[in-house]
């Protein structure tokens, strides 16, 4: 009999299982949960976007693209990122379109990392970015954010943090799960520290159009960063377009030129369909995010008065759709918290820890779900609040 | 004049003036007051509830019906108008542009009961040219409200 355990590759087998795959396992064995657990829109995508991406299908479009993407849409991509972030690029050489933000991510690392290099990590942050660095042969060097700090990096700390290994800093901001955001400001603090080093900067703007209290500030469009930052984003969020996989690099053409060589062995073109609709998105949507990111304000200010007015500390969130409580104020841990509202109240949400060790003692409540609903959670975690 | 209250009203008309004022970052008294004054103004006309009654034992049939006029003197349709509308079955009057001039929606139990109303009161009004009646066979989408789709919420199959 063939052993298994001889033929797979030892970094896979040793990589963690995504924390929030097992609560959702456990929730989905029970039934009348109230959940806010969902990390994606509760929008369907717009109808005139959708209605693209038919018609694409009807006309017959259903080739392969140019590796990097559909010209048209390439270009578009660098009219939004100009007119709404202020930083530009080559849409012939600076720009690829990918299977989602999540495959941008990966082939960002898997373009730059050497074996033993040092990828910075700010937790608490989405899944993806140790597992993957690690498959690529990085070492990942998690740094804590804090409550205290709004869960943003604390430029000291990050100083402390860099080594003449390391390679990347992945900055995940506005930031799932906390609702962190960073602005100008605190980002000039983080580049005059890069500024003068080789390090390149992953800057992770899938939420880039759900902030509430400003518009969104891209690092690269401060000085002297564009040259050192990858920009992974993606229409997921912005479009509420997430089953259509779909997202871009935009990068310097040094590091995209090597980048599209792993795209391209790896997955060809992303999906053509997609890309059709993706370009009615870019040049007809913004009405949409308007609308759905409007939503999004009013059940923030809904959720976190909810959660203040039952005794609940969270700090006020600024950006993504997720509000990041405090709940090991009530002397039970992350987890046995999350489990107990769980199954004695029918109420799920999502332990902090799941997007790292610093996410200890909180929870990961996800807006992306209507007020009626929203309310309805707020009642049961009261109940189960109250007899703590 | 704060629209956004107003539209949060329309999609639920069950939204505590606390709820409507967190939501939309205003003073609780503030919300109280507006609604009060389109409560007086007639700006808000009422509050109600959506049923489908195609899920109860009631019976119940819609119809709409297209009523073609001749206009009158002075008053052009509103006389007639004012005449339908007053009729308790009547649900809604709107004059129309277009191929005929009111537009008349009526529920009645059922279709014989419909019908009857149109031959005895309606069509024998003087000024009414003509109609023509159409029931509703089913209701999709009503009010922004989808009749049908089960809400069942598929999201959750991935990770993040």
């Amino acid at each position: 009999m063939i052993d298994y355990s001889k033929v797979l590759s030892r970094t896979v087998v040793e990589t963690p299982k995504s924390g929030i795959r097992k609560f959702f396992d456990l929730m989905n064995t029970m039934t009348d949960v109230v959940g806010l657990t969902v990390g994606e829109p509760d929008f369907q995508t717009p109808w005139h976007i959708r209605e693209a991406g038919v018609q694409s299908l009807e006309k017959g479009k259903t080739y392969y693209t140019a590796n990097a993407g559909l010209a048209e849409l390439r270009s578009e991509i660098n009219t939004y990122m100009t007119r709404r972030f202020n930083v530009s690029y080559d849409p012939t050489s600076e720009v690829i379109v990918t299977v989602g933000g999540s495959e941008a991510i990966d082939i960002a690392f898997r373009s730059v990392i050497e074996p033993g290099d040092e990828i910075i990590i700010p937790t608490p942050s989405f899944v993806c970015y140790a597992p993957l660095a690690r498959m690529s042969g990085g070492v990942p060097i998690i740094l804590e954010t804090k409550f205290e700090d709004k869960f943003k990096i604390n430029p000291e700390a990050l100083k402390a943090a860099i080594t003449p290994r390391t390679k990347m800093l992945v900055l995940p901001y506005p930031n799932n799960p906390t609702g962190a955001i960073m602005t100008k400001e605190e980002l000039a603090d983080i580049a005059d520290i890069l500024k003068d080093t080789n390090i390149i900067v992953l800057s992770d703007e899938i939420y880039a159009e759900m902030t509430y209290t400003g518009n969104h500030c891209s690092i690269a469009s401060l000085d002297g960063m564009w040259e050192r930052t990858i920009i992974a984003s993606g229409f997921s969020k912005a479009y509420a377009m997430t089953g259509w996989r779909l997202g871009y690099i935009c990068a310097p053409k040094q590091l995209t030129e090597q980048m599209l060589k792993i795209h391209q062995y790896g997955i060809m073109s992303s999906p053509t369909t997609s890309q059709f609709a993706a370009i009615e998105a870019l040049k007809n949507g913004d009405a949409d995010i308007k609308m759905m990111v409007d939503e999004y304000n009013r059940r923030r200010r809904y959720i976190f008065n909810g959660l203040k007015s039952i005794g609940i500390e969270a700090f006020e969130p600024e950006g993504a759709f997720y509000i990041f409580p405090k709940i090991g104020d009530f002397g039970l841990s992350g987890e046995e918290f999350c489990n107990k509202l769980l199954y004695d109240y029918k109420c799920a949400i999502v332990p902090g820890n799941a997007f790292g060790n610093s996410g200890e003692g909180f929870a990961r409540i996800s807006y992306a779900y209507s007020i009626k609903h929203i309310t309805q959670a707020l009642e049961r975690i009261e109940a189960f609040v109250k007899t703590l | 004049m704060n629209s956004e209250i107003l539209k949060l009203l329309e999609s639920d008309a069950r939204l505590t003036a606390e709820q409507i004022a967190i939501i939309l970052d205003l003073d609780k008294n503030t919300v109280v007051n507006e609604i009060a004054e389109y409560e007086k103004n007639g700006t808000i006309l009422g509050y109600k509830t959506i049923v489908d009654w195609e899920k109860t034992n009631c019976e119940a049939v819609t119809a709409m019906i297209e009523v073609k006029l001749t206009p009158q003197h002075d008053r052009g349709f509103d006389r007639v108008a004012e005449k339908i509308y007053n009729y308790p079955e009547v649900k809604s009057v709107y004059l129309m542009s277009g191929a005929y001039d009111l537009s008349v929606l009526i529920e009645g139990k059922t279709m014989k009961e419909v019908a009857l109303f149109v031959s005895q009161k309606l069509a024998t009004i003087d000024a009414v040219i003509s109609t023509a009646t159409h029931f509703v066979l089913h209701k999709y989408k009503d009010t922004g409200i989808l009749y049908d789709a089960p809400e069942i919420d598929e999201r959750g199959n991935y990770n993040g």
